[in-house]
């Protein structure tokens, strides 16, 4: 069997959000690059679950990124997976992304990709069911549970007001949250090994891009908190009722 | 012409999809086109009700494969309408369903998508939407350069909008319905329980709250406001309360009306998930909780005193109301 695990990089969560350039570029001044949260604490390590279950089972790791993204990469592969795939291109665009991965996932023929629900920084949470849809493989979003057993898989996802559990017998993409897998800390042995690790650089494939950002805006600040005291609790009730209308 | 999913579930029309036709109806009327529904399977709630929102006419496709929802099946299904109806604007809301199936549209049809919309788009020069983007913490303006576009609108983002007094009519589209490979086992529901992303008011619980023993005093202050509930990442990778209930930036992003937040000190991260919120009320025992600088009210005080004199007060004011 085989395992895709699309990788994203991004900003660290408590990285400081600003803009440069007009507004029309994130400040990239002294932030730290994380793997996107959703793909390495859930997608990735439940991959590497399977693989302890079944060495047989290979994982490749896929990012669509430039040069600046192979330490993520590398930290990866320091968690687990047999070999990594750098597609250097830019990654903005959610189709032109899925648009890549599509195309090795086609000449590979993975049984399983796992996706991050969506990543922190765009919050696009589109290259897994674009993905999908480009490979006419179903699509499973917001999932919290997987399990293999033979060719059959069985996975819970999240749905309004609750959750369902299903069972499928095919290649599937599968978008990955909460649940899934507990976040992992690579140990020595993992970063030595994946230093010597395949981590093969494709140049990108012909795709279009649909969208692009035309500028950036910070929220407004807020006005400043009206502190209320403990004892007049009516008070903030009235505040709430009367000025905010929130109740 | 613009078209609106509409999205049901136990025969019922959600709070987020009337805010998503509400929605397209608004961007109808700014492009001089017309909005129409498109609404896959059956559902015995009456739909000519929904004319209220500016809805004139709904396409259905009633094909009995489609009571189970495979998202690979639902997505092939919606491009081939929206192909044979000639949209030019698709609006899905980015609610669970949404998240399932946009995407997959936006591949098939290669119509540029904008997931997590907040406001109408900018067609002034081109066709512009604004989005929330760092989980929160800033806005983008994404443009859209293809002929169609899909908007996935972000709940608790837009009003909805009723009181037109037409009535719906149903327009049945005959497409045909592939098979696809998910076979949906179970569904387990949280009854009872208020959607946190399409609650109007959420209260939320952290560390401060000592243990899930004590989380009595927070719902019953939830349930005087008909509110969902919440906690902070450290609450729910305690297991003290479910992981759907995590918010901030890992876990859901909500936007009600009002979040009131007892015991969470408001890390960056949490922070970046509820800042949307209209109005955010704090109760922490620790005046240099970061969280009363993101905060519009605050009570400085223990949640163990403070919480069931609130819930008494809300309460109280509406019995006199």
């Amino acid at each position: 069997m085989k395992i895709l695990v699309c990788i994203s990089k991004t900003p660290d969560t408590i990285a400081k959000i600003a803009f440069t350039d007009a507004a029309k570029k994130f400040d990239e001044a002294g932030v730290q690059w994380i793997i996107n949260p959703y793909d390495e604490w859930y997608a990735l390590v439940r991959a590497i679950e399977l693989k302890e279950k079944d060495p047989s089972i290979i994982i490749h790791l896929l990012t669509v990124g430039l040069a600046d993204a192979e330490p993520i990469i590398r930290k990866a592969l320091a968690l687990g997976g047999d070999e990594a795939i750098r597609i250097n291109a830019d990654s903005s665009d959610s189709y032109y992304v899925a648009a890549q991965i599509a195309a090795v996932a086609s000449s590979e023929k993975y049984d399983l990709i796992f996706t991050g629900k969506e990543t922190i920084d765009y919050n696009g949470a589109s290259v897994g069911g674009m993905l999908a849809a480009l490979l006419d493989a179903p699509y499973l979003s917001l999932v919290t549970s997987f399990f293999i057993d033979g060719g059959t898989s069985t996975i819970t996802r999240e749905i309004e007001g609750g959750e369902e559990v299903i069972t499928l017998n095919s290649t599937v993409v599968v978008s990955c949250q909460k649940g899934v897998a507990e976040q992992r800390i690579p140990n020595m042995r993992g970063i030595m090994a994946a230093r010597t690790k395949p981590l093969k650089v494709l140049e990108p494939f012909a795709a279009d891009t649909l969208t692009s950002i035309e500028s950036f805006e910070l929220p407004a600040p807020k006005a400043g908190v009206k502190l209320v005291s403990a004892d007049n609790v009516e008070e903030l009730v009235k505040l709430l009722h009367e000025e905010a209308k929130a109740i | 012409m613009v078209l609106v999913y509409i999205d049901h579930q136990d025969n019922q029309i959600k709070k987020s999809t009337l805010e998503a036709i509400s929605y397209g109806a608004a961007v109808a009327a700014q492009l001089g086109t017309e909005v129409h529904g498109l609404l896959l399977g059956t559902l015995t709630e009456d739909i000519s009700a929904l004319g209220k929102y500016n809805l004139k006419n709904i396409y259905q496709i009633s094909d009995a494969s489609l009571s189970n929802f495979d998202a690979q099946v639902f997505v092939k299904t919606i491009a081939t309408a929206a192909t044979k109806v000639s949209a030019t604007t698709l609006v899905f809301s980015h609610n669970q369903t949404g998240k399932a199936l946009c995407a997959g549209v936006s591949a098939l049809l290669k119509a540029g998508l904008v997931t997590g919309a907040i406001a109408l788009p900018n067609t002034s020069a081109g066709f512009v939407v604004k989005k929330s983007v760092f989980s929160g913490k800033a806005f983008a303006n994404v443009s859209i350069s293809t002929a169609v576009k899909i908007i996935a609108i972000s709940p608790n983002s837009y009003k909805v909008v009723g009181g037109a007094s037409t009535a719906a009519i149903t327009t049945p589209l005959d497409i045909a319905v592939t098979a696809g490979h998910v076979k949906i086992t179970a569904v387990n529901k949280t009854s009872g329980e208020v959607s946190l992303t399409e609650a109007d008011i959420v209260v939320s619980g952290g560390r401060g709250l000592k243990g899930p023993e004590n989380w009595g005093i927070l719902l019953d202050l939830a349930k005087e406001l008909g509110a969902a509930t919440a906690c902070s990442r450290p609450v729910g990778d305690a297991h003290w309360r479910p992981h759907h209930e995590h918010v901030g930036q890992t876990g859901v992003q909500v936007a009600p009306n009002l979040y009131i937040a007892i015991g969470i000190s408001g890390a960056i991260q949490h922070l970046a998930g509820v800042n949307r919120s209209k109005t955010i009320v704090v109760i922490n025992k620790d005046p240099e909780a970061p969280f009363f600088k993101a905060a519009d009210y605050g009570i400085v005080g223990d949640a163990f005193e403070v919480v069931p004199k609130l819930t008494e007060a809300i309460k109280k004011m509406k019995a006199s109301a």
